[in-house]
């Protein structure tokens, strides 16, 4: 809905820029390509469905703090679950790459779709690493005095020092994990304003006359 | 059909059939799939959880292996010691891609002297009722580097030829000055548990930063035999790998890769050269879409065929210029 | 401390298998050799037709 004259207010530029990139039907559609017809297509959200385990499990285990796990029976559950969840993610995450490089997924103007989804995945493999040295045992300890020599030989172990615990607790709890997470929506966002990708020699008639830039 | 073609037509808005299909059922069905599948891992699995290594118990376990990492701490020779940035600031020291020292460049920012923060700082604490070696750490203090150097290479010789159990060194004499009642003060505060809690409280109540006893630990041979039995080492593929028979990172194995081949795995710049190399190539993989010759892959794959064979199937399609069945039926 | 109740036990060695200078753990095998698997499956297996 577009305001009559006059000065139009910031709010008003925003949702108008949102309702023009993502009107309910396309932000929630209810039909979609004949083409999207292989299993190949349903990894995206299996990742997601895997990120939101590590997210929810990691939510527990922060209840209770970092040590928990090694005290508590259930604590240990919840810490399984999450292992699990990191393996089940980066599974599905890898299969939906391949399937999407596969099909050239970053033709017709989704490029940055692609680029989104590659940084998404180097920042999980990232919260990935300050989870991994964050279990206060053996393999964090190992782990970390290894993993410093790369940070430090590029220059930057200091600022991401691997042996703090303290901040690897909240670079791993908070900060990584919203990074994923917003990472994600605009991922999901993305696909959704563009829509799935068309397969290779899509048929003329199949395809209309090409939007103008917003 | 060129790249500009492809991604020219992709552009364009689907008009074409459609079916009905139910988003937010299939992400249920998704959720409820892997919510399944990771609790069943986790209870028929659970998780690794190897003990951590205390520096107690690293003094107990391997007690040589302890006193030779404290004495090489001490006289500065230990590998954190001789590190260079972030923790020591010595003049071209660390790792170089060509002439460029990224090292140097991040800067003392960690600083640890290794002869204070892990041996007579956390000494002082225990010195403070036995004067005996108080005054041993003085003598050690206030003699000149030069002669601290001769103690301890003196030290370290007879350490060689001698054994160290239970709390007991029991080495050759030789000219070592105050070095054996240091190392055998260290040792039993490490072994009696106390090493830890004295590195890290002598400056603050609370603390959640391990720097330094991991530093120490690391320094030793000990920590590394136990990840060797684990292949856990770097140029066992470690990085890839998890404790016990857990499945590991395997999305670290091109990381990894490098390592094991020359001549990274010869170098003494090979953390510095493979972050370099992976630099480029996570370039190469998140800017894909720009670069031509990679971007034109899938269509000269061929794999799309089958993904889409239903829809070209149905249109009598998919035949088009550049495909690999030049047919009849297509137009473009 | 371990509290692990797990039905199978983990813990000890894993196996590995060996080729030239490469050298992988056979559940990290297993794993990678999954992901392949279920890409080649998904393209593979059809997909249920719905009537639009």
């Amino acid at each position: 809905m577009r305001a009559p004259d006059g000065p139009r207010s910031w709010t008003a530029r925003v949702r108008e820029a949102a309702e023009g990139a993502l009107p309910p039907e396309k932000l929630l559609p209810d039909r979609q390509p004949a083409y999207v017809a292989s299993w190949v297509y349903v990894f995206g959200v299996t990742t997601l469905a895997a990120l939101i385990v590590l997210v929810a499990s990691g939510t527990v285990l922060s209840l209770e703090g970092p040590d928990w796990w090694h005290t508590s029976a259930v604590g240990h559950f919840f810490n399984s679950v999450h292992f699990w969840g990191v393996q089940m993610f980066f599974f599905a995450m890898v299969v939906h790459l391949w399937g999407k490089f596969l099909m050239g997924a970053w033709r017709g103007r989704r490029r940055a779709t692609w680029v989104v989804g590659a940084l998404t995945l180097l920042v999980a493999i990232g919260t990935g690493l300050t989870g991994y040295v964050l279990q206060q045992n053996f393999a964090s300890q190992w782990i970390s005095t290894q993993a410093k020599d790369g940070f430090n030989a590029v220059g930057i172990g200091a600022f991401f020092n691997v042996l703090n615990l303290g901040q690897m607790l909240t670079l791993h709890v908070l900060l990584m994990p919203a990074a994923v997470v917003l990472l994600t929506i605009l991922h999901l966002l993305q696909v959704r304003h563009r829509g799935v990708v068309p397969p290779f020699d899509a048929a003329d008639e199949h395809l209309g006359p090409e939007e103008a830039e917003r | 059909m060129s790249w500009r073609t492809d991604d020219a037509a992709a552009s364009r808005p689907w008009i074409g059939p459609t079916r009905p299909y139910d988003l937010v059922k299939e992400f249920a069905i998704a959720l409820l799939v892997v919510v399944l599948l990771t609790v069943l891992l986790a209870a028929l699995f659970s998780s690794p959880d190897e003990p951590q290594i205390t520096l107690s118990h690293w003094a107990q376990q391997a007690p040589k292996d302890f006193v030779t990492t404290a004495l090489a701490e001490l006289d500065g020779t230990s590998d954190t010691a001789t590190y260079g940035p972030p923790y020591v600031a010595i003049p071209g020291a660390g790792q170089k891609i060509g002439p460029l020292n990224l090292q140097q460049l991040g800067g003392v920012r960690i600083p640890v002297d290794t002869a204070h923060d892990f041996v007579l700082g956390p000494l002082s604490t225990v010195a403070a009722s036995d004067p005996s070696l108080a005054s041993a750490i003085q003598r050690w203090r206030t003699a000149s580097s030069d002669q601290q150097r001769s103690w301890a290479d003196a030290f370290g010789t007879a350490l060689e030829e001698g054994s160290v159990s239970g709390e007991r060194i029991d080495v050759p004499s030789s000219d070592n000055g105050p070095v054996l009642p240091i190392m055998q003060a260290e040792l039993r505060l490490a072994a009696s548990g106390g090493l830890e809690g004295a590195m890290l409280s002598r400056h603050a109540f609370y603390g959640t930063d391990y720097t330094q006893p991991l530093l120490f630990l690391a320094d030793g041979s000990y920590l590394g035999s136990l990840a060797d039995r684990q292949h856990l080492l770097g140029d066992q593929w470690g990085m890839m790998n998890e404790s016990g028979s857990y499945p590991g990172q395997t999305w670290l194995w091109l990381y990894t890769l490098w390592y094991q081949v020359p001549p990274f795995s010869t170098s003494d710049n090979a953390d510095a050269l493979v972050w370099g190399l992976m630099l480029l190539l996570t370039a190469g993989f998140v800017l894909l879409p720009f670069i031509p010759g990679l971007r034109s892959l899938p269509r000269r794959f061929g794999a799309y065929r089958l993904i889409w064979r239903d829809y070209y199937r149905s249109t009598g399609h998919g035949d088009g210029p550049g495909s690999a069945w030049e047919g009849t039926q297509g137009k473009e | 401390m371990k509290l692990v109740a797990a039905l199978v036990d983990l813990s000890r060695p894993a196996r590995y298998v060996h080729w030239e200078w490469i050298q992988i753990s056979v559940v990290n095998v297993l794993v990678i050799g999954l992901m392949i698997a279920v890409l080649v499956l998904a393209v593979v297996i059809p997909f249920p037709r719905s009537r639009s």
